[in-house]
């Protein structure tokens, strides 16, 4: 029964966040991540070896940020229309919604985002390896940005200024997943990758308990 | 089927709305609670289902409790027949179809394609209870039904209550309106405030 209803909600979830309707779905962030990987070179100026160097950080900044976008549309809209409510009404937890949420949310960005990763790359000149090692790290990090993006929405679901707060918020929390999937740029070691992944861990598996309190906490 | 209140007292804020507050709701009963704006007719109906803690004493439905209250619960931006799927999805699993026959009695089979946010607020209501039967709860919660309907959807609303209670089901209605059920018990909650 409760995968059934898991099922219906993944459905629902990807509708509004992959297709998104008004609100620019999937492609919006990955719009805004091409723009800033486009703009870096303009602003830095046509150095190859120097955008082949620092290019692997910027990807991994113009993903974070892009991450970002879609906060205000995670969660909040749910507790306003009254569906948190008639949820657990069924006896469906705001565990299990959250957990679901953050799996759509991955869905929505971190596919989308790897592949938009592929002409960033081209446009800052990065060699092959790095882009492989680019490409693993946004595979390992950006469930982790997934499921803190679903957290945070949720703890700040219903402030005055949510949205930027929650921004604010989500940044000095990331800081990890930035640290060690940059980091493995550098290094090119797979230990990198392999932190990356166990920040991502850590925060999915904190991120329903933490969600789902907060959704509860909301509803005062 | 059925609500039990034990000595219940629910506090907003810093203020103690009621108090003592005891009531036993059983299987084909209709109990309107009534009482002016900010009494806590809301946070009564909220905590009895259980979506808003008690201040003291307790509350507890026995049985499926549905809740009609001034959120539809439905995605603005889908039409409405996908937005209802949705819920009939949940409620009764797949193929999920909202009832025809509740469609056609609550005047939303014309409306199915339209966007919920492009409904107006009676239309809104009406999806909501549209969702409320497609739930087959026996216990319904309804907080303020009557808002922004006309006087022929007041009259549906009342019929559909008065079956609902006839079939063996609770109703638990805040209203400051009228509503026209047989047999139905008034609740003061004036007289309980604190």
């Amino acid at each position: 029964m409760s995968a059934r209803i898991a099922v219906s909600l993944l459905r629902r979830d990807l509708a509004r966040l992959l297709l998104g309707g008004r609100g620019g779905g999937a492609l919006l962030p990955v719009l805004f991540f091409l723009a800033v990987a486009m703009l870096y070179p303009f602003a830095v100026g046509p150095d190859a070896p120097l955008l082949a160097r620092t290019g692997g950080g910027v990807i991994w900044v113009a993903a974070l940020l892009a991450a970002i976008l879609p906060l205000d549309r995670l969660v909040e809209p749910d507790i306003e229309a009254g569906m948190f409510d008639q949820w657990a009404l069924r006896g469906i937890s705001e565990e299990l919604v959250i957990a679901v949420r953050v799996a759509a949310h991955w869905l929505s960005f971190g596919p989308p985002l790897m592949a938009a990763a592929l002409p960033a790359a081209a446009l800052l000149g990065l060699e092959g390896e790095t882009v492989r090692v680019v490409e693993i790290g946004l595979l390992a990090g950006t469930p982790g940005l997934a499921a803190l993006g679903v957290t945070v929405a949720a703890l700040t679901a219903g402030l005055r200024g949510g949205a930027a707060l929650g921004g604010l918020l989500v940044i000095p929390m990331a800081v990890p997943v930035l640290i060690f999937g940059a980091g493995s740029l550098g290094t090119g070691g797979e230990s990198g990758l392999a932190l990356t992944a166990a920040a991502s861990l850590v925060l999915m598996a904190l991120a329903p308990f933490a969600g789902g309190a907060a959704v509860r906490a909301a509803r005062g | 089927m059925r609500i039990i209140v034990t000595d219940l007292a629910c506090r907003r804020g810093d203020r103690v709305l009621f108090a003592g507050l005891s009531l036993d709701v059983a299987a084909g009963e209709a109990v309107q609670v009534v009482g002016e704006n900010g009494i806590g007719k809301s946070s009564l109906l909220r905590i009895v289902a259980g979506l808003a803690p008690a201040f003291a004493g307790s509350a507890k439905v026995i049985g499926v409790a549905g809740l009609l209250d001034e959120r539809c619960a439905l995605d603005p931006a889908l039409a409405l027949g996908r937005a209802l799927e949705f819920w009939s999805g949940i409620d009764s699993g797949p193929p999920g179809k909202p009832e025809r026959s509740h469609l056609e009695r609550l005047g939303l089979a014309g409306l199915l394609d339209v966007p919920v946010r492009y409904l107006s607020t009676g239309q809104k209501k009406r999806a909501a209870l549209a969702r409320l039967l497609g739930q087959r709860a026996g216990v319904w919660l309804l907080d303020e039904p009557l808002n922004g309907l006309d006087g022929h959807a007041v009259e549906l609303v009342e019929a559909l209550a008065g079956e609902h209670c006839a079939a063996g089901g609770i109703a638990f209605i805040a209203s400051h309106q009228p509503f026209r059920l047989e047999a139905m018990r008034s609740l003061r909650l004036a007289e309980f405030s604190a």
